[in-house]
């Protein structure tokens, strides 16, 4: 087992029906570190972290977790190595007809034999690591975007995991929640020794939290690098990315025919 | 053309695996089954017991109509006698199961398959799956199961419901000696070949329904149209295959 | 906690059910009237069984004694045997009993009905005296009478009439 490796991505290629995601790529997670995969809205940033939760299989390559074959080992197995990682849906997906406490007591009652008063107090403890033991017995269509969003967390750390996933979640919030967020994602995984990825394309945001980040576009990795070496580097693609401009390597149109000969078209 | 046929047929068949498989994962569930219990109870009284209301309801109409009906026919003949049977084989028959289960789909199955739909469109499952639950054991199997014991016990009691309005027309109202209303039906309706064969219509119905349900929840398109579509797709499809199944059924049992 | 309520609907709802079937096989299906479990069987053979089904009732002036088990064609012979199912209660018919299947009312069901036969009993050292038997299981009832058949009677009808003129 390679510590320095937690999630090893090798030659992957995916395809979707017959429109191709990701071709050839490789990317390295460190343990311990906050690691951030950008790109463009539309690339299949999601995608990769159902490659990476064993949900979608790869059409060629290989996907390491903690040294298993993400996509050749049993159902079985795959479900105890998903014991090790949970993901924070962009949506929070907390189950609407439980109260905020029972879903952060689902996953530990589902997988432990603890008794009521204990799950009770772990859920305590979770839920004041993201300053939500007040809302405990609120249900999740009470909650804000933001508060769901913690609430969600404060579940998937409840088995304290080893990795964990996050699925754009600065999108939609408001600045306060926004930091809130950053703060609690340093912090968990500092405090409690994760491993995370963060898949996002807020840029400002991503670039105060994310030890190293990969840049992905045009089915590629484009960059990586720490924070402070993706802002000077050279290559046009990055620099696009990096300073948000409209056109260039990314370019502006989705992919169509000359504008000239459209209109000729119509216009015949 | 053709090949506009032959996709469509691959189509059916590559759904129709896909719930296959679908169920199957569900119901291998057995080492969760204890653990699973308290799920299934609850999903009996949101599948079973809120559906009793209408159940309740619509088999004392139906009996009351049918009890009506019939008089109105069969007084023309003097056989006024034969309207206890006539209503109870007619109620064990065909409506108790037929109607509960068609009522069974546009109550239950549709609300199962939108509950389903919309955990699936807000990435519920998904994350199910995420923290190492399955599930088609969680969700899946909890709710088939909660349908496939519910529906049966729903047209026992849409039958019993059923006779008594009969009862309650015919004899109380119209005046059909009442020794005779029981007694003439007790003479023609039989445990095994009315009581039974109608059970067994309600089980292969519950079967069908709630396999309808919770696959066009588990398969459907994850958005607001997807989830519409889903519905719909569960009521139709049910109530096509309830009446369909039901002539096959009752050629097997009355037909000789 | 809400559990406890839904636990408790939900077994009212069973036990409901449970009545319900108990409802339709009792006072519906009148299931216990079935008769009793303990049957003896008894064959008889007819020319023409007419609509004679399978569960027909074998009455005996209106009281239902038996049901028909089984209708099948002897292949030596062939002509109908009819099995029955007689209640056990009822175990002393004699051999000379008849059977006729009759119709209930003009349009009614076909079911069986036995004629009970004299049971004549010997004195001891009495000369040219047969005892009739009791009919157990697996006995034949020998003195039977067909269906009848609507198109024949009228032929017959029709045939007598024109013998007249």
């Amino acid at each position: 087992m390679n510590t320095e490796h937690f999630v090893q991505i090798e030659n992957l290629t995916f395809k979707r029906d017959d429109r191709v995601i990701y071709d050839d790529i490789s990317l390295t997670i460190p343990k311990g570190k906050v690691v951030a995969v950008m790109g463009p809205s539309g690339i299949g940033k999601t995608t990769l972290l159902r490659l990476i939760g064993g949900q979608l299989k790869p059409d060629a390559g290989r996907i390491l977790f903690d040294g298993d074959d993400i996509a050749q080992i049993s159902r079985k197995k795959l479900y105890e190595v998903r014991k090790k990682m949970s993901m924070l849906f962009q949506s929070g997906a907390l189950f609407t007809e439980m109260s905020v406490h029972d879903n952060v007591a689902f996953p530990i009652r589902e997988h432990t034999k603890l008794s009521e008063p204990l799950i009770s107090a772990m859920v305590a403890m979770k839920l004041n690591a993201v300053g939500l033991r007040g809302a405990a017995n609120l249900m999740p269509n009470e909650l804000s975007g933001g508060m769901a969003r913690r609430a969600a967390l404060a579940r998937a750390i409840a088995l304290d995991p080893q990795l964990i996933m996050y699925d754009e979640p600065f999108v939609g919030q408001d600045p306060i929640s926004m930091g809130v967020l950053i703060k609690l994602i340093r912090q968990l995984n500092d405090a409690l020794g994760l491993t995370s990825i963060v898949v996002s394309h807020d840029l400002a945001e991503v670039m105060s939290i994310a030890d190293y980040v990969y840049i992905m576009a045009n089915k590629k990795v484009i960059g990586h690098g720490t924070p402070e070496q993706l802002a000077n580097d050279s290559s046009p693609l990055v620099h696009q990315f990096m300073t948000g401009e409209a056109d260039g390597p990314v370019p502006f149109h989705f992919q169509a025919k000359p504008f000239a000969e459209q209109l000729k078209e119509v216009l015949s | 053309m053709i090949s506009q046929i032959g996709r469509s047929a691959l189509q059916s068949i590559n759904t129709s695996g896909r719930a296959t498989l679908m169920l199957f994962f569900a119901l291998f569930a057995w080492p969760k089954f204890i653990k699973n219990t308290p799920l299934v109870i609850k999903q009996i009284y949101v599948v079973g017991v809120q559906s009793l209301a209408i159940i309740v309801v619509s088999g004392l109409f139906i009996g009351m109509v049918l009890a009506l009906q019939g008089y109105t026919i069969l007084i023309d003949y003097g056989a006024e006698n034969s309207l206890g049977p006539m209503v109870a084989l007619a109620l064990l028959r065909e409506l108790g199961p037929v109607v509960t289960a068609l009522l069974f789909a546009g109550r239950a199955g549709s609300a199962l398959t939108a509950e389903i739909g919309l955990m699936k469109a807000t990435e519920q499952l998904t994350s199910m799956e995420m923290m190492a639950v399955d599930p088609l054991k969680r969700v899946i199997a909890p709710r088939f199961w909660a349908g496939f014991y519910s529906m049966p016990i729903l047209a026992f009691m849409f039958s019993a419901v059923g006779i008594y309005g009969g009862h309650l027309v015919g004899v109380e109202w119209l005046g059909v000696d009442a020794g005779n209303f029981w007694a003439v039906m007790q003479a023609s309706v039989d445990l095994h070949d009315d009581v039974m064969n109608g059970f067994i219509k309600s089980v292969v119905f519950a079967f069908v329904v709630t396999w309808i349900a919770i696959f066009r929840g588990y398969d459907c398109v994850p958005t607001s149209e997807g989830i519409s579509k889903a519905t719909t797709q569960t009521v139709v499809h049910s109530s096509l295959a309830v009446l369909g199944l039901d002539f096959i059924l009752t050629v097997f049992m009355f037909g000789e | 906690m809400t559990s406890r309520k839904v636990e408790f609907w939900v077994g009212l709802f069973i036990v409901a059910g449970v009545f319900a079937f108990l409802a339709l096989a009792f006072k519906v299906a009148d299931a216990g009237a079935v008769g009793p479990s303990e049957t003896y069987k008894l064959h008889a053979k007819f020319d023409n069984i007419g609509g004679l089904k399978v569960r027909s009732p074998v009455k005996v002036g209106g009281v239902v004694v038996g049901r028909v088990a089984n209708i099948e064609l002897d292949r030596t012979d062939y002509v109908p045997v009819v099995t029955m199912d007689m209640y056990a209660q009822y175990n002393d018919f004699a051999e000379t009993s008849s059977l006729s299947i009759l119709t209930a009312g003009l349009l009614g069901e076909q079911y069986l009905g036995l004629e009970p036969g004299f049971v004549e009993t010997c004195d001891e050292g009495e000369e040219d005296c047969f005892e009739t038997e009791i009919l157990t299981d697996g006995g034949f009832i020998e003195d039977t009478k067909s269906a009848l058949v609507l198109e024949e009677l009228i032929g017959q009808f029709l045939f007598s009439q024109s013998d007249d003129s």
